[in-house]
C-alpha cells in the first residue's frame, strides 16, 4: 500500500487491541445508508508513471525563451541556496509553532523576516505573513475599517485591477462604500490605498496624500513592489501606515499564481489591529534567548468570531525564502538588483519609444523596471506575431480592463541582458513594420 | 543563537550580479530612498550555515512523530517535491492566462487545474470545484460569501450561520468577515450535535450551517443527514469543513451526506507540506446549488484545448489566479499515485491507528469521550491536573522523549484536552513507542509530578516566557 507502513499481521494485532475483528467496524458510526458506493477514481499509478505523467504535462507549458510579462509578478533571479536551504525538510515538514520550544528555528526565522520587512518599508511592525497581495489588500481595509471605525474606502487607480476585484469579492457582504477615485474630500474614509510603482509602472511619491489622509482621519495603506525598495523611496518615508505587498518577486517562483507571500508592516500603534500571527522575542528561566507567538488573543484559534482576520494557516515558508534571498542579496545587493531593473528598463524604453514603429509610452511619470506602452496596431495580434519567435512580448492591457486594445504593459528584471532587450525591440519592430 | 543581522559585517557580500551591460540611469531624488535598506551584510556561507543551524532547531514530520490533532500531520511524499519543482510549472507566469493570445502556452497547467477540480469533486461527491482559496480559512471565507450570494440572488433576507462549539476557530472568524452573525449550536454530552439544541437554533434567519463531520472530538455525527433535513427545509446551506476529511475519504462523502459548500485543506488530507505554517491550499467544492456562483474563471475543456470563462453569476475573483497552483500540482501527483485503492486505505488506516491509540491510553488518561473514535481520538487531563500536571506539562515532556506534542486545550469543549490524530502513514512501532511515552509521563504525573514542570529540557530553550514577550513586544530588531 502506497505510503502505509502497517502489515496484516501488525493490522491484525492492532484490532486485536482495539477489540474489533475488521476495520469496518471501526466505521460502525457512519450509518450504512450514507456510506460511500461507488466513485469515478482511476485506479493508483506508480510513482515512475505519475512524473512521466506530469513531466510531459508540464512540458505543454511554454514558458518563453524570452518573457518581458510581469503585472505585479516578476521572474527575477533566485539564487540555488535560496531553494537548498528553503527545501531543509526540517523546515518544510514543520506546522505552525505551537511548541515553540521545538519550533525555534521557524520562530527565529519569522523574527528575523519581520525584522527584514521592518527594515525594507521603514515601518515598525510586521506580521509573519499573509496569502498573497491581492488578500493583503483585503486584510488592510479590514484593518483601518476597524481602526478608524469608519466604512469608506478610497481605491486609487494606481492600484493592481486584478487586487480591485479581489477586493470587491471578499467585501460583497459587508457594508462598505469602495470608491475608485480620489475624492474631494477625505473625510470619513477608512483609508486610501494606493499602490508604488502603480500597476502600469509610474513611480510616485504619495507624502502628501499622507498627509491629507492624517489630516481627514484616514489612514494611508501602500501597496509596495519589494524589489523596488531597493531603490524607492519606502511606504514609511511616505508616512503610509500599513504597507502591503506581494512578496513574489523576494526567492520565489512564478509558479502560475501560486504559493506567493503576502507581506504587511505597519506602524506600531497598530500592531493590535494586524491580522496573522506574530513572533515575538523573549527568553527562557535560565535567559536563554527564544522566540514565541505573540498577542494570539487577536487571532481566530482564541477570539473565533472577534479575531482580527480568519487567517490560519499562512504563506510561512515563502515568508522564509523571502528572507533567506533578502540575506543573500544583502544591504547592497537589493539595491544593485533594483539600479539593474531600473537601467535596463529605462534602455528598453527609450530604444522603443525612439524607434521608427511609432510606439507611444502611457506612463505620465517616471518608470521603475514596467513600463506601459501604445502600440500603432492590437496589441495581441502583435504578441501573437512574436510568439512564433518564443517572445512573449508583455501583458496585453485591455483583456485586464487597464487599457486600450492597443496597449502593452513591459517588464524587465535583471536577468535581461542588453542583448534580450535588442532583440525585442528588433522583433517588434519587424512586427510593427512589415 | 545569534540573530542573521548580528553577523553582519560592512561590506560583506552574498550574491553578486554581472556588470551592468546598459548605460546607467537616474530618478530624481524625490522617488528614492535616502539609503540602501539596512539588511544583513553576509557572505553565502554564512547564509547557508545560519538557516542549516536554524533547520536543526525545529521538528517536522521528516523527524519526529507529530500527532497534532487536527492538522493532519501525515508524510509528504518527496515525489511531490520533484513534480512542484518541475520547470513547466514553477516558471510559469500566472499573467499568461490573462489573455487568450497566451493560452496556448498554459495548456500543460490548464489541465492540472481541470483534472485536480474533477478529482476532488468526484472524491467529495460535489458538483464543482475551484482551486481558487489560497488556505483552508480562506477556503470557508469563500463557502460563506457563495451561501451569500446564493441568498442574495433569490432575494433571501438571512444574516445568520450556525456553529457547533466544538468548531475550528476559523469557522466564526470566517463567517463573521464574511459579513454574517455567528450562533453556536451546543454538543452533548456524547460529543456531538443534540438535535434538539439544533432545532432551537434553527429559524428563517439562518442562511448557513458550518459542520466539521467527524467533529473535533473525533466523533461522526451520526444526525448529520437529519441536521442537512432541517437545514434545507428552511433554504439553509450546509457547509462541510475539510479539515478532518482524512477520516472518511474513500468511505463517505460530503455531498452525499447532504453538504452543499465545503473546502478541502490540501495540506492535510491529500499530503502537501505544511510549511512551518502554510503554504496551504483551501479549494471550495459545491453542489448544484452554488456551483453558478463560484470564483472565476473557470477552465473548461473544448476540442481545441483548455479555455477559460468566467461564469455570469460568479463571485468574481478569491485569487488572483488559480489559487496556490504548485500546491494543488503537489496535491494531484498524490491523487494520482493513491488512486482508488490507496484513498479508500487513507481513512482506514488513519482511523485504525486512531483506535489503537485510544486503546493503549484510555487506561493511563480519560477519554473525552468513552467511544471509538474516527481519524483522532480526544483525553482530557483532569485525573493528572489534579496532582498539579496540566495538559502543557505532557505537551513538553513529550518533546523530552522526542516527540512532537498533540494538540492540547482545543477542543475548547473539554477540560485539559490532549488531541491525538496519528494519521495512515505512521507504522505501529512509531505508536508503541509514543504510547509508551504517554503511559511513562502519567505514570510520572503521579509519581513525581514536580519532575514534569520542568519539561523541556533537551530542546534548544526551555519554556519560554510567553507574558514578557507580550509585555516588551520585541517583534523585530529594526
Amino acid at each position: 500500500m502506497t505510503w502505509i507502513p502497517a502489515t496484516d499481521a501488525e493490522r491484525g494485532e492492532m484490532l486485536a487491541a482495539i477489540g474489533v475483528r475488521s476495520i469496518d467496524e471501526l466505521f460502525a458510526t457512519i450509518p450504512e445508508h450514507l456510506r460511500l458506493r461507488k466513485w469515478q477514481v482511476p485506479p493508483g499509478r506508480s510513482q515512475m508513471a505519475v512524473q512521466r505523467i506530469l513531466a510531459e504535462t508540464a512540458a505543454r507549458n511554454d514558458t518563453g525563451t524570452l518573457s518581458f510579462v510581469g503585472g505585479g509578478y516578476y521572474d527575477h533571479h533566485i539564487p540555488a541556496a535560496v531553494d537548498a536551504l528553503a527545501s531543509r525538510s526540517e523546515f518544510l515538514t514543520a506546522y505552525t509553532p505551537y511548541q515553540p520550544e521545538c519550533a525555534q528555528g521557524t520562530l527565529q526565522a519569522v523574527y528575523e523576516y519581520q525584522s527584514a520587512v521592518c527594515r525594507l518599508t521603514d515601518l515598525e511592525c510586521a506580521n509573519a505573513s499573509l496569502y498573497d497581495g491581492g488578500t493583503a489588500v483585503f486584510e488592510a481595509t479590514t484593518m483601518a475599517v476597524r481602526q478608524t471605525r469608519r466604512t469608506r474606502i478610497v481605491c486609487h487607480e494606481s492600484l493592481n485591477p486584478l487586487y480591485r476585484r479581489m477586493l470587491a469579492t471578499h467585501t460583497a457582504n459587508l457594508e462598505l462604500d469602495i470608491v475608485d477615485s480620489e475624492p474631494a474630500s477625505l473625510d470619513g474614509a477608512a483609508c486610501v490605498i494606493v499602490q508604488n510603482p502603480s500597476f502600469l509602472g509610474t513611480v510616485r511619491d504619495f507624502s502628501d496624500l499622507a498627509e491629507r489622509c492624517h489630516a481627514a482621519g484616514a489612514l494611508l495603506v501602500v501597496s509596495f513592489y519589494p524589489v523596488s525598495l531597493g531603490l524607492l523611496k519606502t511606504p514609511g518615508a511616505m508616512g503610509a501606515d500599513i504597507a502591503i505587498a506581494e512578496g513574489q518577486s523576494l526567492g520565489l517562483p512564478l509558479s502560475f499564481g501560486g504559493p506567493y507571500l503576502g507581506i504587511m508592516a505597519a506602524r506600531q500603534k497598530l500592531i493590535r489591529k494586524m491580522p496573522g500571527r506574530i513572533a515575538a522575542a523573549t527568553q527562557d528561566a535560565e535567559g536563554r534567548r527564544g522566540f514565541v507567538l505573540t498577542l494570539q488573543a487577536r487571532e481566530q484559534h482564541i477570539r473565533r468570531e472577534k479575531a482580527t482576520s480568519n487567517i490560519c494557516s499562512n504563506e510561512a515558508h515563502c515568508a522564509l525564502r523571502a528572507l533567506i534571498h533578502l540575506c543573500l542579496l544583502g544591504r547592497e545587493g537589493l539595491r544593485e538588483v533594483a539600479v539593474q531593473c531600473h537601467a535596463k528598463a529605462e534602455y528598453l524604453k527609450g530604444r522603443l519609444i525612439e524607434g521608427a514603429a511609432g510606439i507611444q509610452l502611457l506612463n505620465d511619470g517616471p518608470t521603475f523596471n514596467e513600463f506601459a506602452v501604445r502600440l500603432p496596431a492590437d496589441a495581441e495580434s502583435v504578441v501573437e506575431r512574436l510568439l512564433d519567435r518564443g517572445i512573449h512580448p508583455g501583458l496585453p492591457l485591455a483583456p485586464l480592463g487597464a487599457g486600450e486594445r492597443t496597449d502593452l504593459l513591459v517588464a524587465v528584471t535583471e536577468k535581461h541582458t542588453r542583448e534580450d532587450l535588442d532583440t525585442l525591440t528588433e522583433a517588434l519592430e519587424q512586427a510593427l513594420c512589415n | 543563537m545569534q540573530l542573521i543581522f548580528e553577523t553582519s559585517r560592512p561590506g560583506r557580500r552574498g550574491v553578486r550580479l554581472d556588470p551592468l551591460d546598459v548605460p546607467e540611469a537616474t530618478l530624481p531624488a524625490e522617488f528614492c530612498r535616502e539609503d540602501a535598506p539596512n539588511l544583513p551584510e553576509v557572505g553565502e556561507l554564512d547564509v547557508v550555515r545560519h538557516f542549516t543551524r536554524l533547520s536543526a532547531r525545529n521538528f517536522g514530520v521528516d523527524s519526529h512523530f507529530y500527532p497534532l490533532g487536527s492538522c493532519t500531520m501525515k508524510y509528504n511524499p518527496k515525489l511531490a517535491d520533484a513534480i512542484s519543482a518541475l520547470p513547466g510549472l514553477a516558471g510559469l507566469h500566472p499573467h499568461l492566462s490573462s489573455s487568450p493570445v497566451y493560452h496556448g502556452c498554459i495548456q500543460g497547467a490548464l489541465e492540472i487545474v481541470y483534472e485536480t477540480e474533477h478529482l476532488l469533486a468526484e472524491i467529495a461527491g460535489m458538483r464543482e470545484v475551484s482551486l481558487q482559496p489560497i488556505a483552508g480559512a480562506h477556503g470557508e471565507l469563500t463557502g460563506a460569501l457563495l451561501i451569500a450570494a446564493y441568498h442574495r440572488a433569490k432575494g433571501n433576507k438571512k444574516d445568520t450561520i450556525i456553529i457547533p462549539d466544538s468548531a475550528h476557530g476559523t469557522n466564526p472568524a470566517s463567517a463573521t468577515i464574511a459579513g454574517f452573525k455567528v450562533v453556536q449550536a451546543p454538543s452533548g454530552a456524547d460529543g456531538t450535535i443534540r438535535l434538539d439544541a439544533f432545532k432551537n437554533v434553527m429559524n428563517d434567519s439562518v442562511a448557513g450551517v458550518m459542520l466539521t463531520c467527524p467533529n473535533t472530538h473525533g466523533l461522526f455525527e451520526p444526525d448529520v443527514h437529519k441536521i442537512a433535513d432541517l437545514a434545507h427545509e428552511a433554504d439553509a446551506l450546509l457547509y462541510y469543513d475539510g479539515a478532518n476529511l482524512n477520516a472518511i475519504i474513500g468511505q463517505s462523502r460530503p455531498g452525499d451526506l447532504g453538504f452543499d459548500v465545503m473546502h478541502f485543506n490540501l495540506h492535510k488530507t491529500f499530503a502537501t507540506p505544511h510549511g512551518m505554517g502554510g503554504p496551504g491550499s483551501g479549494p471550495v467544492g459545491v453542489g448544484e446549488r452554488l456551483a453558478p456562483f463560484l470564483p472565476g474563471p473557470r477552465v473548461t475543456r473544448t476540442e481545441v484545448g483548455f479555455g477559460l470563462e468566467m461564469p455570469p453569476q460568479s463571485i468574481g475573483k478569491i485569487a488572483a489566479f488559480f489559487g496556490n497552483f504548485l500546491v494543488a500540482a503537489r496535491a494531484y501527483a498524490y491523487l494520482l499515485c493513491q488512486g482508488d485503492e490507496g484513498l479508500k486505505n487513507v481513512a482506514r488506516y488513519a482511523v485504525l491507528n486512531a483506535n489503537y491509540i485510544l486503546a493503549r491510553l484510555k487506561d493511563a488518561y480519560d477519554p473525552a469521550y468513552d467511544t471509538t473514535c474516527m481519524h483522532e481520538c480526544v483525553f482530557t487531563a483532569t485525573r493528572q491536573a489534579k496532582a498539579g500536571v496540566r495538559a502543557i506539562d505532557i505537551a513538553k515532556a513529550l518533546l523530552d522523549r522526542g516527540f512532537h506534542a498533540p494538540t492540547i486545550y482545543f477542543p475548547l469543549t473539554v477540560k485539559e484536552s490532549i488531541m491525538i490524530e496519528p494519521t495512515e502513514t505512521e507504522s505501529k512501532q512509531t505508536l508503541d513507542a509514543f504510547c509508551d511515552a504517554m503511559r511513562a509521563i502519567a505514570q510520572a504525573a503521579q509519581d513525581d509530578p514536580e519532575s514534569l514542570h520542568a519539561a523541556p529540557q533537551t530542546t534548544p530553550v526551555g519554556r519560554l516566557d510567553e507574558v514578557r514577550a507580550a509585555r516588551e513586544l520585541d517583534c523585530g530588531c529594526l
